[in-house]
């Protein structure tokens, strides 16, 4: 059975990376006693594939897992509801399990159905109203060409197409803030990356991701969870250090 | 009440590995801090994922946090990135834990495992806001403390660290807190530092340096004599008798980021008598107390079900000697709670065909490479050394590595040793070649790496009086072991920097005017000298130069016979005759048995403390030569005998 993850990182956890999630997650399975099944081969690995990985330093609140449970030892009765209050407690402070479905075992990957990500950023070195007129003109234009770097390449990409959508949004702890809807294929645009290609100096202080999009055969953007997803609410005593 | 956090936490978008910051490991505490309690911060002074796993440190924060009466958090050295942010916009130092100013605690303590770690000792202090010069301190500054190892030489570091801790201690530190607690209580008046050191200096396995006086007479040592007396002549190291009292960590910490040894460790023993002549480890740490069988199988289920991890160590300087070491390793993987996906992992293997069939056994679910240390290339280096292995026993382990699978063997050497020749250093290169002969036996890929480390003598062995050798030397050996392997298919060779061995050495076995050396290092910017992108050899030997200082004196002289050395004020329980006459039986080629298999010979280490071996079985193990260079595969049944000696010094019994 394939089941599907949506969790939180929020708080002093964001700074750990997406390698270092991972291995969170697989000790977390492991406390939790979940009958994962494993790879076939010379060292079986537990069958978990994760989303897109986010930026270290970012928050979200709406990463995805998806996880295949062994049949021969599922038992017969498994519910997957009951996850998020099995896995919550097994992982740090600021990750939570806030919900949860089966998939079905042909899907495609989470990398794969990933078409665009929403974000909110926090940013510095600009005001609130130059902000604004630093989005509108970014949209306007044709292209907006930036020199990134990927696995020690650099490359001039025009990331004006990837730009689905940017907007001012209210300041975050005094910050000027902006929403954003980045496209995640063919290329990932990563949110510093727009903030580059805005210009005028706009550096990032606070990064979340909101949510992931897949599109659906009408073209709308949908979770990539069903829409009857349990939804697992957030544990009260849960505090959030920042 | 205050945390520094919303001042890090910006800083923490700028640097590398920004997690190394953050704290929240499962089993990390929040400990709340008041007028009674007195504040411990503890600190590993280097890289957050090499000193997270420390042992030593997670038990000590452990167990002064279950105490009503003291609150413990951990600090590590921040990155050099990091250290640049905190110093330019005047944050200091800070917990892991609650992200508390260091100069708010009332004791800074210091874990000391390796010598190059001291200027980022210093680095820490000033960052801390505390002067580094512990005679510049006053009452509002806490108490600066250092254990661990590196402390059997403390003088080095004398004008630096206000107290240190010898020997184990999960003991101490409560004599220790208990003291600082009324200190703290009487408001820490102007002048009371001096008193409040008095009183440490008079806990048992507690060294303050401030309390005693050094004389020279011209370069050498005359005297270190206690100003007081009151304040002991000699500081002899504390050790717990029994490890089954101290079942700690309880809770292991869990990074939430890489660390080295990212698994659970559990300590079987602690202790070695094998005899090792170089192993400043083993000399210390005397007698053996193995942990009792069923609290290491409790201590592995409770542990693998709390953390989650799918790897143990079991943990100890040569943990195939643990008694009944098979029994455990079986219980470990064959409990079914752990279904078949847990490895085990003997950090330190012994050199024999026995060892390797444990080690095929636990290692079922990644088998990586086999290390080994022989340490020294030719059988009558290894009798000087007193590291008993035979060939036989080394290529039986080898072969039986390779027979089950394993392509790769990494073997460690120390070069530099007392007596070393030409021919023993050739020796190194022979042993890799016949090993791989060995292997291609089994496969044609095998590869065998031949890990080749200066020596560099510490204090408390007997080779405290040994010269080491100059980097030149070592780098001449080295060619001469790369020109021997060069053509091998094979054998790899891998070699440590001699310049750092060199560094090491000035710092290992210097004398209280090697203090201002460090100082000089750190002031010249030469922190994390243990990693090689920022060791720079050139600081050391200008400090030297301006101190006045020569290295030849501290680092390549043989010392004397009736020499004052500048730690025999301080005592690992070890006999100054003994260590003497050990030196002049490894010159003699006689190498010295295993006393937890053959009658004690008085070192002073259990007879003078009134302890003794803690071992569930007096008989040897199964497997290999056991220190004694004799075949002992069946175990118990083959009584141990010294080996005939060759040339001179008759045994001691
Ligand atoms: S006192 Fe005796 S038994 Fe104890 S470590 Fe020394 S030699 Fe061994």
């Amino acid at each position: 059975m394939r089941v599907r993850l949506r969790f939180t990182k929020y708080g002093k956890i964001r700074f750990t990376s997406h390698r270092d999630v991972a291995r969170m997650w697989e000790r977390a399975f492991r406390r939790a006693d979940l009958p994962l099944a494993y790879s076939i081969g010379f060292s079986p690995r537990p069958k978990v594939s994760f989303g897109l990985a986010l930026p270290t330093g970012a928050e979200s609140d709406a990463e995805y897992l998806d996880i295949e449970l062994d049949p021969l030892r599922t038992a017969d009765d498994f519910e997957p509801s009951g996850l998020p209050a099995r896995l919550s407690p097994m992982l740090p402070v600021g990750i939570d399990v806030t919900a949860v479905a089966p998939v079905e075992s042909g899907a495609d990957s989470l990398q794969h159905q990933i078409t665009s990500c929403r974000w909110e950023l926090a940013v510095t070195g600009v005001t609130e109203d130059e902000l604004g007129v630093l989005i509108t003109t970014a949209l306007a234009a044709d292209s907006l060409v930036i020199a990134r770097e990927r696995k020690g390449q650099t490359s001039e990409d025009d990331v004006r197409p990837a730009i689905v959508s940017a907007t001012p949004i209210e300041a975050v702890d005094g910050y000027p803030a902006l929403a954003c809807v980045l496209a995640t294929q063919p290329r990932t645009l990563r949110p510093a990356e727009l903030l580059a290609a805005l210009a005028g100096g706009v550096e990032e202080v606070r990064v979340r991701r909101t949510h992931q999009w897949i599109t659906s055969r009408d073209g709308a953007p949908r979770e990539p969870l069903p829409a009857d997803a349990t939804d697992a609410p957030l544990a009260p005593t849960l505090e959030r250090v920042s | 009440m205050t945390s520094l956090w919303p001042r890090i936490e910006p800083l923490l978008a700028k640097v590398q590995k920004p997690a190394r910051y953050i704290g929240c490991e499962d089993g990390a505490q929040q400990p709340v801090h008041g007028p009674h309690k007195v504040a411990w911060l503890l600190v590993y002074p280097d890289a957050y994922e090499i000193g997270l796993p420390n042992q030593g440190l997670q038990i000590l924060y452990e167990l002064l946090n279950e105490r009503d009466d003291a609150v413990a958090e951990r600090s590590y050295a921040p990155w050099t990135d990091l250290e640049a942010l905190l110093r330019a916009r005047g944050v200091p130092l800070f917990s892991v834990d609650t992200h508390r100013a260091a100069g708010d605690f009332d004791l800074i303590a210091f874990n000391l495992s390796a010598e190059l770690v001291y200027t980022n000792l210093l680095n820490c202090i000033d960052l801390a806001g505390t002067p580094v010069r512990a005679a510049e301190r006053g009452p509002e500054h806490p108490l600066i403390a250092a254990g661990g190892h590196c402390t059997f030489n403390p003088e080095p570091l004398a004008d630096f660290v206000d107290l240190f801790v010898i020997g184990d201690g999960e003991e101490v530190i409560a004599e220790i807190t208990e003291v600082v607690g009324d200190w703290k209580r009487s408001g820490r008046t102007p002048g009371s530092r001096q008193g409040v050191l008095r009183e440490l200096s008079k806990v048992p396995g507690v060294y303050v340096p401030s309390m005693y006086d050094v004389e020279y007479d011209g370069a050498r040592l005359a005297s270190i004599t206690p100003k007081y007396n009151d304040v002991p002549a000699r500081v002899e190291k504390r050790t717990i008798a029994d490890l089954g009292a101290w079942p700690y960590p309880k809770s292991q910490l869990v990074p939430v980021t890489e660390v080295v040894h990212d698994r659970l460790n559990v300590e079987i023993f602690r202790g070695c008598t094998r005899g090792c002549r170089f192993c400043q480890a083993g000399m210390i740490t005397r007698p053996v107390r193995e942990r009792p069988a069923a609290q290491v199988q409790q201590m592995v289920s409770d542990g693998l079900k709390r953390t989650g991890y799918d790897e143990v160590a079991l943990t100890s300087l040569s943990s195939a000697d643990y008694s009944g070491i098979d029994q455990v390793v079986g219980g470990i993987i064959n409990d079914p709670s752990c279904s078949g996906q847990v490895s085990v992992s003997l950090p330190s293997l012994r050199v024999d065909a026995y060892t390797v069939g444990i080690a095929s056994e636990i290692a079922k679910v990644r088998r990586t490479g086999l290390t080994f240390a022989p340490e020294g290339g030719t059988w009558r280096m290894r009798q000087v050394i007193s590291k008993l292995i035979r060939e036989e026993d080394l290529y039986g382990a080898v072969d039986s590595a390779f027979s089950q699978g394993w392509q790769r063997v990494k073997l460690y050497f120390l070069t530099g040793l007392p007596t070393e020749t030409d021919e023993d250093t050739l020796g190194i290169a022979e042993l890799a070649r016949q090993c791989v002969a060995v292997g291609r036996k089994h496969s044609n890929r095998v590869n065998v790496v031949a890990s080749v480390g200066g020596f560099v003598p510490k204090a408390q062995t007997p080779f405290q009086w040994f010269g080491q050798n100059t980097a030149e030397e070592l780098r001449r050996k080295i060619n001469l072991l790369r020109d021997a392997t060069r053509k091998e298919r094979g054998v790899s060779l891998k070699w440590h920097d001699p310049k750092a061995t060199m560094a090491e050495g000035i710092a290992s076995r210097g004398d209280r005017r090697i203090g201002a050396v460090i100082e000089d290092v750190w002031r010249h910017g030469g922190t994390f000298q243990e990693w090689s992108e920022f060791f720079d050899l050139q600081l050391w030997e200008d400090a030297m130069a301006r101190q006045g200082l020569s290295i030849d004196w501290y680092v390549h002289r043989h010392r004397e016979a009736d020499e004052v050395l500048p730690w025999d004020h301080i005592s690992a329980g070890l006999h100054k005759d003994f260590l003497w006459g050990d030196w002049e039986d490894a010159l003699a080629e006689a190498g010295t048995p295993d006393c937890r298999w053959t009658p004690c010979y008085d070192c002073g280490a259990c007879t003078g403390y009134g302890i003794e071996h803690r071992v569930a079985s007096a008989t040897p193990p199964a497997g290999g030569s056991q220190g004694t260079g004799q075949d002992l595969s069946t175990g118990g049944a083959v009584p141990v005998q010294l080996l005939p000696r060759a040339g001179a010094g008759a045994p001691r019994s």
